[in-house]
């Protein structure tokens, strides 16, 4: 059919279609198979007195518990910094054309990333049954300072070194795709310009391979909020060790877990927004337009009617269609 | 062989760029077979032959982006790459290779722009992280730099804004901004949509009405005939003709040079 047809059916401006939809029994059926299941769920879980709601309610803002959030929070940030820095440093060692500093990032990573992180955990925990005390001076040479291990390395610092050192092995992998994924044209307008290796990563290299980095970085950290509850192995009182702590007093296991799991989710939902919106940020320049916030597509779904993008969200300088 | 750590005892001016003997290989396929060329400064050199020829392998060594193996290749009478010294070679640091490069401009076929700075920033990175220039002097002159290749309106725009011949003459500017004392254009117009090769072949020509010495591997005849001062056919890795550009384009001697003109003429 072509358009003088449509023309002399519809003279004017086109109706809107009146056609019957096709439709999905299929769907109705799924709707109520899982409605069904998840009224038995939410049945169970407020009906089995086991639950002990209420003893949830008492010690979810316990000051135990908050103080246990706070140091697993800081474990959190502080061990994902030690893995950022420590990765970037592996992955540029990795990548390097010195075969001393490449073949000793790749034993690093393989040990690191070999073995579990608990089992780390555990190491840096009885180092000082290893060697008693550590002393910095000329090696095999006097020592200028020395002290008991386990007072230069208490549980907190053991627990960082553990998890930071892991983390470390998998930001090295991270990083290192993310500096491949820049093209090698760009290495070589740099160095065509002159310039030195060094501010050739710096400047061209890493900020590209940024984009590529920041999302399993993200991962990494939702990851790394969680393992830090490995670190009860080495009785930290962190999140999990808290709520432990509490339960081997009064017994109510379920109810602690359920405290403790009510944080990990809260906290794993807030950082997962977060790193929803630091993808945003590094999407621009490579996207024309980005993506929506959750904010305006919720507006979007009651106004039932695209909503435009924010005028800061449109990249400048595009509106004219980019090319002249 | 001439000892090119000593000055030509005649008076002639020395060459921009000295081949002899250049040689470059990739594990065990030769690329280079034995290259021997004289670049004059102010002079416009172009580089033609088919694709695979090593043109663009002899062009990226002579700012040591490739390391030959074999044969002496010196710019402005200092060899590239390596120094004379007790009657032995020795490598460079990089560093060294580096500093030598600034005054080397070369021109990628893909423009190689960094898609994280505006044009601007393009402009004067080099100036500012490599000479340490002052950025608000940088920026004028990265301004005046813009203006010459007739983008100053794009100052801000990211490259995936501009179009291709945009972006290469953004490439050319770059390269400007470290006044380099030679060019090397490696295919600049091989990416271009055919109506946007004329803007930046437009802003080659105003270059070397400049006296700029420049280094062209194009497939663009016509400016090779028109701006180009000296010509030199490869293929195979070797050089099979050379002359003024008039010469080899309209009379070519050998066969190699006939067949290959004939398919792009």
């Amino acid at each position: 059919m072509n358009s003088s047809d449509q023309g002399s059916v519809h003279p004017g401006r086109p109706e809107t279609l009146k056609a019957v939809p096709v439709r999905h029994p299929g769907r109705w059926v799924g709707a109520a198979v899982v409605a069904v299941l998840a009224a038995m769920l939410i049945h169970a879980l407020t009906t089995n007195p086991q639950f002990q709601w209420d003893v949830v309610g008492t010690y979810l803002f316990d000051s135990t518990i908050l103080h246990g959030l706070g140091v697993t929070l800081e474990l959190t940030f502080l061990s994902m910094l030690i893995g950022v820095a420590g990765g970037i440093t592996l992955a540029i060692m990795r990548l390097s054309p010195n075969p001393v500093l490449s073949s000793t990032a790749w034993f690093y990573i393989w040990v690191f990333r070999g073995t579990p992180v608990l089992v780390q955990l555990l190491f840096w925990n009885f180092l000082g049954t290893l060697w008693a005390s550590i002393s910095i001076g000329i090696p095999f040479g006097p020592a200028f300072w020395s002290e008991p291990t386990n007072e230069a390395i208490p549980l907190f610092v053991a627990a960082l070194l553990g998890l930071g050192l892991n983390e470390a092995a998998y930001m090295a992998e991270i990083v290192r795709g993310g500096i491949q994924s820049v093209p090698l044209g760009q290495t070589e307008a740099a160095h065509a310009l002159g310039m030195s290796q060094f501010n050739t990563m710096r400047r061209i290299i890493l900020p590209q391979a940024m984009r590529v980095i920041i999302p399993p970085t993200g991962n990494e950290t939702i990851s790394m909020l969680k393992t830090t509850s490995l670190v009860s192995a080495i009785s930290l009182e962190e999140l999990l060790r808290a709520g432990q702590n509490i339960y081997s007093r009064t017994f109510q296991t379920i109810p602690l877990l359920l405290v403790v799991s009510i944080w990990y989710l809260l906290m794993t939902s807030i950082l997962t927004v977060v790193q929803y919106y630091i993808e945003r940020h590094y999407a621009r320049g490579a996207n024309r337009v980005l993506p929506p916030t959750p904010l305006q597509r919720l507006r979007r779904l009651f106004a039932g009617k695209p909503v435009p993008p924010a005028k800061d969200d449109v990249v400048t300088g595009l509106e004219g269609g980019g090319h002249v | 062989m001439t000892d090119l750590t000593k000055p030509p005892a005649d008076d002639r001016p020395a060459p921009m760029v000295e081949a002899q003997g250049v040689r470059k290989s990739y594990g065990l396929v030769e690329v280079l077979k034995g290259i021997d060329l004289e670049v004059k400064k102010g002079e416009v050199f172009v580089l033609v032959g088919p694709s695979g020829s090593g043109k663009s392998t002899f062009l990226r060594c002579i700012n040591h982006l490739e390391k030959i193996n074999g044969g002496l290749l010196s710019v402005d009478g200092e060899l590239v790459g390596y120094r004379m010294k007790g009657g032995r070679l020795h490598e460079l640091r990089d560093r060294e290779v580096a500093q030598k490069r600034r005054d080397i401009g070369m021109v990628f076929q893909h423009f190689n722009l960094f898609p994280h700075m505006t044009a601007l920033e393009n402009v004067i990175e080099a100036p500012v992280q490599v000479k340490g220039e002052n950025k608000a002097e940088a920026r004028e002159r990265g301004m005046a730099l813009l203006e010459r290749v007739g983008l100053a309106d794009k100052a801000k725009n990211y490259p995936s804004q501009l179009s291709g011949g945009q972006q290469q003459r953004v490439a050319i500017a770059r390269a400007l901004a470290m006044k380099p004392k030679l060019m090397l254009f490696d295919e600049p117009t091989s990416a271009l949509d055919p109506e946007l090769v004329g803007e930046v072949l437009d802003v080659m020509r105003g270059l070397a009405e400049e006296g700029m010495t420049m280094i062209v591997v194009t497939h663009e005849m016509g400016f090779a005939r028109e701006v180009g001062d000296a010509l030199v056919f490869m293929d195979g890795g070797v050089v099979v003709e050379s002359g003024s550009p008039r010469e080899v384009l309209t009379n070519p001697q050998h066969d190699r040079t006939r067949a290959f003109l004939s398919k792009v003429l």
